[in-house]
């Protein structure tokens, strides 16, 4: 049974999926989907947390096994379903969202990891596997000691660890799911260019994206699926990023200047002339009550270091930090957290939950108290608050008590979210709250920062996405080099103003 | 260098400990810093290390076993009536049927947990009963001492007399134990299975995903614990001259403890051949050391726990680990 899919007469597609339907435990992932690769074409996947994307890489990949009745053409092979091995000998390469590298692991094995594979044993050439390791790093202008253990390393050096591993086969079809969530823009840049000379040697792209900006730059068609069905193919010249938002969510949000002055209101966070040599300079701002301060500018410009001190996980070497008018001096964060200062880190994938443990569980961690009753954790208070969150974020889940591990990336995301917004802060600091998050769930979640702000709460927004502290603070601070070197009010000046700043 | 020290930082730590250690020693007692005792000790921590370096295959494979000491005595016996049913035998018969049925039995532990998904330390909390009580209840307790004159007599590699009239010796036990460790090292760091059972114990899903065998996996970690078990029970018998059935109970803790202090990671992905050594080495001087001094047995068994509190705490990098904020802060 064949169906028809987004009309080509063209060349014959290298991969092409048929009736793949897959189920977990009651919740249906996907929903008889086809899929469509061309060779050397740069094809992307669009679709809200939880579509079933990284679902369908799985397939493809042979990690998952689709129900039956699946056809697999790859290649001029055709399968009732994949194993990673024959993926993997037959040129598919992956750029996994959750990186599946090995921390223990020096940067060389990791990205020459396939040299290691195979059934039966041979001799290590450790040698050969650093020549590949830099080789696959200078593609991409990178360099990293490649002797050193992974887990060294801050999350976006791992994800180019985990973009140059898949750089390393002979490819013929690279997936890469959310590769950019955790880089820089030049980065970023680099990669999309590689992107681009892959697909002009004729390997196959398929690209996976929440940043629409670069969904359009760089594909020349897009899959889109909704709850695991297909909702169309669509070749990418003419489309818009909203008319993507479109059909992805079924809905469309435009987008305004939330600004307003808040000058009536308190102060809530003063910080006078904040040192940390090496990383920020003479840094003086304040936060009212009810005011959204957005922070913005290139990647080691001393964003996430100034939250960290604020958040007593560094101290700075100088200057002061006033909350509600009383001096404070944070030595760890846990005085932090209990004077009312809440902070969503940029890596909170892998730092902020507990992957096996429940959804719950891991919503509720940081506000405990909240939840007992005498002493005890009650569970009906857990339930509830739980719920409730769940539902103001929007977040898709089976059970309470499912692991956090069986959620899609976006979800996770949202759930770390809710587990700080669950302790009441005064003081909420978001650290590019939007990685990973599809278009939709932005929105919501700017949605319920105007909302928090509109009760009382001070936010810092911190964010590299210049729209989105364009759009969402009432103020935005540009930092580069350690230290504040602009000011901006959003209803005096244009995104372009702003933009030209960062990226000059 | 500084990188050296650095990603062996567990093993420098270990050394520095045994030699903080041995420095005590030598001063507190005459006959400690002796090249004799030194080689005393070698012979008798061959068993233990051997045993070791078989842990840390499991250990490194994100398992744990508590079977292999009894497993180790279960080898022991029925090798003994085996051999005595073909005749007697020689070091060959004797260490390839020690071998077989030392795999044998590690294989059972990789079966209950690759097949019916028992976590590993219940399956094998389980096979360490099993095979415990299938042992005491064959032999009533009853040990074997008319062993075969090869399997009993002592084998001296090496020996020269010190002029403090102590005796230098290396026996086979030593030996077995230089082969084992060496194995050990090259299946672990030298082949691409031994990176494989890294990289499992280290992310078992990102190994998944490679299209690892799991199950080979699991199956090599446990077979070759069982074979380095095997081989520790035939020298151990030949070692203590006798097989009494109940001689390597509680062995697995003394191991399990020097495996984890010499760097291995209960879970997974860590752990050295040489860090495993070490450790196995710093609980036999320290035991040797306090024995020499005169100490209570049972005093010692409470300064060796306290002992390996301190060195884990210290060596294992787990002060960051007991604060992971300080750690990702302090990275950035
Ligand atoms: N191992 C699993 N067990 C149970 N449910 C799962 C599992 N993997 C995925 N799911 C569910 O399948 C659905 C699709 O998830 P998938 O990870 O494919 O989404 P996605 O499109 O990649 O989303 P995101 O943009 O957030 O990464 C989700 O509802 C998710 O909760
Ligand atoms: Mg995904």
């Amino acid at each position: 049974m064949t169906e028809p899919s987004g009309a080509h007469a063209g060349p014959r597609p290298l991969l092409s999926l048929r009736n793949i339907n897959m189920t977990f435990g009651g919740v249906k992932a996907l929903k008889n989907v086809s899929f469509d690769v061309l060779p050397g074409e740069v094809h992307c996947l669009a679709g809200e947390n939880g579509s079933g994307k990284s679902t369908l890489i799985k397939i493809i990949t042979g990690v998952y096994r689709p129900e039956p009745g699946a056809v697999i053409d790859y290649d001029g092979q055709t399968y009732a379903q994949m194993s990673p091995v024959t993926a993997q000998n037959g040129g598919i390469q992956v750029i996994w969202q959750d990186l599946a590298l090995f921390p223990e692991m020096t940067v060389a094995e990791n990205i020459a990891f396939q040299t290691l594979l195979g059934r039966w044993p041979r001799f290590v050439n450790y040698g050969h596997m650093r020549e590949i390791a830099i080789r696959a790093l200078k593609k991409l202008g990178v360099t990293l000691d490649v002797d050193l253990p992974l887990k060294d390393f801050p999350i976006a050096q791992r994800q180019i660890v985990a973009i140059a591993r898949a750089l390393v086969g002979e490819a013929k079809i690279v997936f890469m799911d959310e590769p950019t969530a955790s880089l820089t823009q030049s980065e970023t840049d680099h990669l999309l260019e590689i992107v681009r000379t892959l697909s002009t040697s004729g390997v196959a792209v398929v690209f996976v994206s929440h940043r629409l900006a670069e969904v359009l730059e760089i594909s020349s068609r897009l899959t889109v699926l909704r709850d695991g069905a297909l909702v169309g193919v669509y070749p990418t010249e003419g489309l818009t990023q909203s008319r993507i938002t479109e059909l992805m969510t079924g809905r469309t949000f435009d987008q305004h200047v939330r600004a307003k002055t808040r000058d009536a209101n308190p102060v809530v966070l003063e910080v006078k002339n904040l040192t940390r040599p090496g990383q920020f300079e003479d840094v003086s701002f304040t936060v009212r009550k009810g005011e959204t301060l957005g922070i913005t500018g290139l990647l080691g410009a001393g964003r996430t270091e100034i939250a960290l001190s604020l958040f007593g996980m560094s101290k700075p070497q100088s200057g002061e930090i006033f909350l509600d008018g009383k001096p404070v001096r944070f030595s760890s964060n846990r005085e932090a957290i209990e004077a009312g200062v809440a902070y969503l880190s940029e890596d909170r994938l892998s730092l902020g939950l507990i992957q096996p443990q429940s959804i719950a569980d891991n919503l509720v961690i940081a506000s405990l108290d909240g939840i007992r009753s005498g002493g005890l954790l009650s569970d009906e208070r857990k339930q509830r608050l739980v719920a409730q969150w769940i539902a103001d974020l929007g977040v898709k889940i089976g059970k309470q008590t499912d692991a956090i591990s069986t959620l899609s990336g976006g979800n996770q995301q949202r759930i770390a979210i809710a587990k700080w917004l669950a302790t009441d802060p005064k003081l909420l600091i978001l650290d590019a709250p939007t990685v990973g998050v599809d278009v939709g769930a932005r929105a919501g979640i700017f949605e319920i920062v105007a909302k928090l702000a509109e009760s009382g709460l001070a936010i810092i927004l911190i964010s590299d996405e210049v729209p989105e502290v364009y759009f969402n603070a009432d103020r935005v601070l540009h930092m580069a080099g350690g230290r504040i070197s602009g000011a901006f009010d959003p209803r005096q000046c244009t995104l372009k103003d702003i933009e030209a700043a960062v990226y000059a | 260098m500084r990188k050296i020290i650095q990603s062996h930082a567990t093993e420098f730590a270990l050394l520095a400990v045994i030699l903080l250690i041995s420095l005590f020693l030598s001063l507190a007692t005459e006959r400690f810093f002796t090249l004799g005792n030194a080689f005393d000790l070698l012979n008798t921590s061959s068993v233990n290390i051997i045993f070791a370096v078989g842990l840390l295959v499991v250990l490194i494979a994100g398992g744990i076993d508590i079977s292999f000491a009894v497993a180790a005595s279960v080898v022991q016996y029925v090798a003994a009536l085996l051999l005595e049913s073909i005749g007697g035998g020689g070091w060959i018969s004797g260490l390839v049927i020690a071998a077989v049925l030392g795999v044998s039995l590690g294989a059972i532990n990789a079966l209950l947990i690759h097949r019916f998904k028992i976590i590993s330390i219940v399956a094998t909390i389980a096979t360490f009963n099993i095979y415990f009580g299938l042992l005491m209840f064959f032999t009533r307790g009853v040990s074997i001492y008319n062993l075969p004159d090869w399997l009993t007599s002592r084998v001296i590699l090496f020996e020269h007399e010190m002029a403090d009239g102590s005796w230098v010796e290396i026996t086979l036990p030593v030996l077995v134990m230089v082969v084992c460790v060496i194995a050990t090292w090259v299946l672990i760091t030298r082949t691409t299975t031994g990176r494989q059972l890294y990289a499992f114990g280290d992310n078992p899903e990102g190994a998944r995903r490679f299209g690892i065998n799991v199950g080979a996996m699991q199956f090599i970690a446990f077979g070759w614990l069982g074979l380095m078990a095997g081989i520790a029970g035939l020298i151990q018998a030949h070692y203590a001259q006798e097989v009494v059935p109940n001689a390597l109970y509680g062995r697995e803790l003394d191991v399990l403890a020097a495996v984890v202090l010499g760097g291995a990671r209960l879970g997974g992905g860590k752990g050295t051949v040489l860090g495993c050594v070490l450790g196995v080495l710093m609980i036999s001087i320290t035991q040797n050391g306090l024995n020499l001094m005169g100490v209570s047995p049972f005093a010692f068994k409470m300064i060796i726990g306290a002992i390996i509190l301190v060195a884990i705490t210290l060596s294992n990098t787990s002060i960051e680990r007991l604060l992971p904020f300080m750690r990702e802060g302090a990275r950035r």
